[in-house]
């Protein structure tokens, strides 16, 4: 496959970026996209030139750390995937494709395509735990949980906080991660007896971060390569109304 | 309490609860507007403005239905601006088409051309019937010169252009519905996987209804004008 691609590159957090256009030959339709993005680094070193700098890990789609809005969507064209699943396959030979960055107040670029999303750790830092001791491991069977429970805790458990919600958004929210992260726990036993200060403390980090509010378009649950649902953002209302309620 | 308000749920929730009050009063509002259908002589209209006019409860009822409107603006207005900062550099390439729908990420759009027609609809009526013309209201029949269901007859007849007017206020208020039932409830907290589906099957519904209601009668008074 030959390719055009049109990447953000921006030096530093405070260079201003500017897109720039690269030619790529005979690349695999069975490589990843990430390979492929490989492929054109070795090309920009062997030219002497500064490789294009983007975040990844695992490559297993299990991380969260690769990013990428690629062609005007948040991991790509693919659907419940991370951008390291997905395959060049899902474009044709000849194809222009456009590879921005992560673009939210909240997650702002350090480095060409890498954005900074530590405000998701503060987030999380700010409520997103339980308190409990740490001795000998307790019965598994001491806390009877329904199973619609336990499976619903970890369906919303299945966040990796990538930051595809936020990057989709059109108001730039982080409600579906903060969701999770407070469903995950507001629907255990063991999350109960936080719930009231975890749902303030973590909205109000949210909003000072910077991220908008959700106005329930629905592209989050769309683009969240888990496929979280929306359902948890309606539990997260739900908790911080109630915890508001409460003195 | 000022905490709950800052923070971006609490205006949401201003706004989603000064929504669903608007939404049921658009139903009251229907249903005494849907009596120029039923009766082509007026006297079942006239009696039901005269009603809505004198009654004590909707007397009571209309000032909290301004305060409703209002929180409703502008709530609606300080969340849509704040969001629109949440993003200072916006992407070259989007497809929003894929993952949400048109009506969904153009609320404050729609919510303004329906806002612009709120302002034609009051002077036409509501401003004549209640400040100008008082004695339009103690017209239970239709035995006067004047009289509501004239008033309103009479524009619809008289001005192709504003039965337009009308219409398209109709449909972009049906937009802004078709979005708005479900997120309304889903704000509030009141959905789930299951409720979601119930409440946007409900919510196309209700904007159907409601839009092609208000839609119809102009085009109805108009048509039978002329046959």
């Amino acid at each position: 496959m030959d390719l055009t691609l049109k990447i953000w590159r921006q030096a530093d957090r405070k260079a201003k970026g500017r897109f720039e256009i690269y030619s790529i030959k005979n690349i695999s339709p069975d490589s990843s996209f990430l390979e492929m993005l490989d492929v054109l680094n070795e090309q920009l070193v062997r030219d002497n030139a500064e490789p294009v700098a983007f975040d990844h890990d695992c490559r297993e789609g299990i991380c969260g750390m690769c990013s990428l809005f690629i062609n005007g969507r948040a991991h790509g064209p693919d659907e419940s995937i991370t951008t390291c699943q997905l395959h060049m396959r899902k474009f044709r030979d000849g194809d222009t494709i456009v590879i921005e960055p992560w673009r939210a107040c909240g997650f702002p670029v350090i480095k060409d395509l890498i954005v900074d999303r530590n405000a998701f750790d503060k987030i999380l830092q700010a409520g997103g735990f339980i308190s409990v001791n740490t001795n000998s491991v307790q019965d598994g069977n001491a806390i009877i949980i329904p199973k619609e429970k336990s499976d619903e805790a970890m369906d919303a458990a299945a966040c990796i906080g990538c930051g595809a919600c936020v990057a989709t958004c059109k108001n730039s929210s982080a409600m579906l991660f903060v969701a999770s992260k407070v469903s995950q726990l507001a629907l255990l036993p063991q999350g109960k007896p936080e719930a009231v200060r975890r749902a303030k403390a973590m909205v109000a980090k949210m909003d000072e971060l910077g991220f908008g509010g959700c106005t329930n378009t629905g592209a989050c649950e769309v683009e969240c390569p888990k496929n979280i649902s929306l359902a948890h953002i309606a539990r997260l209302n739900r908790e911080f109304l109630l915890a508001n309620l409460k003195p | 309490m000022s905490n709950f308000l800052n923070s971006s749920i609490g205006k949401k929730f201003l706004v989603s609860i000064s929504g669903l009050f608007l939404i049921t009063f658009l139903l009251v509002h229907l249903v005494v507007n849907s009596m120029i259908l039923f009766d082509s002589t007026g006297v079942l209209f006239n009696q039901a403005a005269h009603f809505m006019g004198t009654n004590p409860i909707i007397k009571f009822v209309e000032p909290v239905l301004a305060i409703g409107f209002i929180l409703h603006l502008l709530y609606a207005g300080i969340v849509t601006l704040q969001n629109q900062q949440a993003r200072p550099v916006d992407y070259k390439k989007q497809h929003s088409g894929n993952s949400s729908k048109w009506a969904s990420r153009n609320m404050f759009i729609l919510g303004s051309l329906i806002l612009i027609f709120l302002v034609i609809h009051i002077s036409n009526f509501f401003w004549k019937m209640r400040f100008t013309g008082h004695e339009l209201l103690e017209q239970g029949s239709t035995d006067g010169v004047e009289n509501a269901y004239l008033l309103v007859t009479s524009l619809f007849i008289d001005w192709w252009w504003i039965d337009i007017v009308y219409v398209l206020g109709a449909v972009a208020l049906g937009f802004h519905l078709s979005h708005a039932f479900w997120a309304g409830f889903q704000t509030l907290g009141l959905s789930n996987i299951k409720w979601r589906k119930r409440l946007d099957f409900l919510g196309l519904l209700y904007s159907i209804l409601v839009a092609g209601g208000f839609a119809l009668i102009p085009v109805w008074v108009k048509i039978a004008s002329m046959l």
